[in-house]
């Protein structure tokens, strides 16, 4: 196996990891949304930050991966 | 995509492609129905199915005037044409006529390169190339000769005649020179910042000619969207009283990113990808991390370097977290905006070079189907991603500017 | 790798697009937009505090209306309670001094009543009186002619005399 496909494995593991994230933050937003409809503009604009975070890691081993390609 | 054999054996037996292009229907057809079959999308099944035909009677109508050339023998290779298509280029190539013949015809806006070399400026237009970017048009001025190779202009050493390379394919007696071109993306660029200004500055004069302040005509469609930056992202983010002094700035990168997110998007524009390039994002990033550095006051600088409310040890081991932490915060944004732009694009072009791969038209109902799906993901995408851009800025602002408050 | 390579040209140019651009839309784009909008913002609020004050000032109107009409019914309540007052005093006033003068005017009708009753009884004793001297005048004349009549009259005078 070439560095170029153990550099995508990683990649595709900082995709899981930053996957499980942004799901549990969906999750609990679509959550709280329900329970509290009133405050939906909050919850959505802090979970879109808080996945932008999340997201940034994943995006991290894309370019560990571009870096290697 | 479980049926990628099937595909392969398509090749070959041409009997069993049209058995092939049903399942492939039914398959998307399902899936489809799969993703949205919980009210989340009000498509009824027989619009999806009206659709479905339509692209594989456009697939069999191609199909019979598709002439296979087996004898070519030059194999599509995805990597050089997604590569090509989301980097930046000297040119901005339209399309090309009578491909792979005699009288082959490229349609290109030529573009002027800027050369900083030892002896000074040098500048010709990138036609001068002949759309060659594998090195073997040799340009000479000023007594230099400039190849342009993958899209990278080399100057040869003196006295070379000719571009040559190692075994790994890098030039071997060529230096790059200082490059100040004006390529396809910094074109586009200039071409957003026209259409920024027009949209603008049209709005703006609309507020002047009546007296009632009232948003008439484009200033209808712009006003929205600047009190969303100023209510939606500023206010919260900064804080009522200190927002105003970043308002330009916040305003200008939101829309300037928008902008160029959906340039990119438009295929005439030869994917000129703009917020996918690192250039552009990593300056973008630039900015917010040097307003931030220098609007940070004495609380900011506090918590970075001598964390309040934490005991000593804490404190030490905290301060270089917080300053690398300092320097992370562009970064992701740089990485941000440029990973989720080039992705888009490399997801759209894979989709569609799914066709060339397989060497089949019967791929082309998934291909388009696939891509057109993550267009319009993309579509979307290019206002989030502005609106994360312009929203962390907001947020490391406030986070410089904010009082103490225990 | 090259994907991930910042150009400098680009980057050279990006600075001076964007920093040209944020200068230009500053001046003539955010200024103008962001100012009519705040001012209309403004305008907005003054507009809804104005009218805000002219209905508290309607209101503070209609209770100063109410007051006074409120007054000047009790104004009006008091002014007919002391003419009726007055009326009253004016009646029981004249009653009393009609009172008062019809017990003088009976008084002295009284005393005059009296005071002629004395005078008449006076006259009416110097009349008697006279008229007994006159009659004892003229008894006694014919009396006296006949010496015995006028024994017998006397006699009979004095016995008469008692009755008074």
């Amino acid at each position: 196996m070439t560095i170029t496909g153990i550099a995508a494995i990683g990649a595709g593991l900082a995709a899981i990891g930053a996957g499980m994230g942004i799901g549990r933050i969906g999750g609990s937003a679509m959550d709280a949304m329900a329970r509290q409809p009133e405050i939906q503009g909050k919850i959505q604009t802090s979970a879109l930050i808080l996945a932008a975070f999340v997201e940034a890691v994943a995006l991290f081993g894309v370019v560990v991966a571009l870096l290697q390609g | 995509m479980p049926k990628t054999s099937s595909f392969y054996v398509s090749k070959t037996m041409r009997k069993l492609l049209f058995a092939n292009s049903f399942y492939v229907c039914t398959f998307a057809a399902n899936l489809k129905q799969g993703i949205f079959n919980q009210n989340i999308m009000a498509l009824n099944t027989l619009k999806h199915f009206l659709l479905l035909t339509f692209f594989s009677a456009f697939s069999v109508a191609v199909m019979a005037s598709e002439t296979k050339d087996e004898n070519s023998g030059e194999r599509f290779d995805p990597k050089e044409m997604i590569m090509h298509h989301v980097k930046d280029a000297y040119g901005m190539h339209i399309l090309t006529l009578n491909e792979g013949k005699e009288n082959e015809t490229h349609i290109t806006i030529p573009l002027p390169i800027i050369l900083w070399t030892d002896n000074g400026l040098v500048t010709f237009m990138s036609s001068e190339f002949h759309h060659d970017y594998d090195g073997n048009v040799v340009v000479e001025k000023d007594g230099k000769k400039f190849v342009n190779f993958h899209e990278k202009i080399y100057q040869l050493n003196e006295g070379e005649l000719a571009l040559q390379f190692d075994e790994e394919h890098h030039p071997l007696n060529a230096e790059k020179p200082l490059d100040f071109s004006i390529t396809r993306n910094v074109f586009m660029m200039w071409f957003s910042v026209l259409v920024l200004l027009l949209i603008f500055i049209t709005a703006a004069r609309k507020y002047n000619n009546n007296d009632s302040k009232l948003p008439k005509g484009i200033a209808g469609f712009v006003e929205p969207l600047v009190l969303f930056v100023r209510d939606d992202i500023a206010k919260p983010m900064i804080g009522e009283h200190k927002y105003k002094r970043f308002m330009p700035y916040l305003l200008t990168i939101f829309f300037f990113i928008w902008i160029n997110n959906i340039f990119g998007l438009i295929p005439i524009f030869n994917g000129a990808n703009l917020s996918g390039n690192i250039a552009f994002t990593m300056t973008m990033a630039l900015f917010t991390f040097v307003i931030t550095t220098f609007s940070g006051n004495k609380n900011y600088w506090k918590h970075i370097f001598w964390m309040p409310g934490v005991p000593v040890p804490m404190k030490i081991f905290l301060m270089p977290i917080e300053i690398v932490g300092m320097f992370v915060k562009p970064v992701s944004l740089m990485i941000r905006l440029f990973a989720n732009i080039t992705a888009g694009h490399i997801i759209v072009l894979a989709l569609m070079s799914l066709i060339f791969i397989f060497e089949t038209v019967w791929v082309s109902p998934i291909s388009v189907l696939f891509s057109l799906f993550i267009t319009i993901i993309e579509i979307v995408v290019t206002a989030i991603q502005a609106y994360i851009f312009t929203i962390l800025s907001a947020l490391y602002f406030g986070m410089a500017t904010e009082e103490e408050h225990h | 790798m090259d994907l991930v390579t910042p150009g400098l040209g680009l980057v050279f140019w990006t600075v001076i697009t964007f920093l040209v651009l944020l200068f230009i839309l500053r001046k003539f784009a955010w200024k103008p937009i962001l100012g009519a909008v705040s001012e209309r913002e403004e305008g907005i609020k003054t507009a809804l505090a104005s009218a805000e004050n002219a209905r508290k000032e309607m209101e503070n109107l209609q209770a100063d209306n109410e007051r006074i009409l409120k007054e000047a019914r009790a104004e009006r309540e008091t002014m007919l309670k002391e003419a009726r007052e007055i009326k009253n005093k004016l009646i029981a006033d004249a009653k009393e001094e009609a009172q008062v003068q019809a017990n003088n005017m009976i008084a002295q009708a009284q005393a005059a009543i009296i005071s002629e009753k004395k005078a008449a009884m006076a006259e009416l004793k110097s009349q008697v009186a006279d008229l007994s001297i006159e009659i004892a005048e003229k008894v006694v004349r014919g009396e006296l002619a006949n010496k015995d009549k006028q024994m017998s009259l006397v006699e009979s005078m004095l016995g008469d005399a008692k009755l008074n």
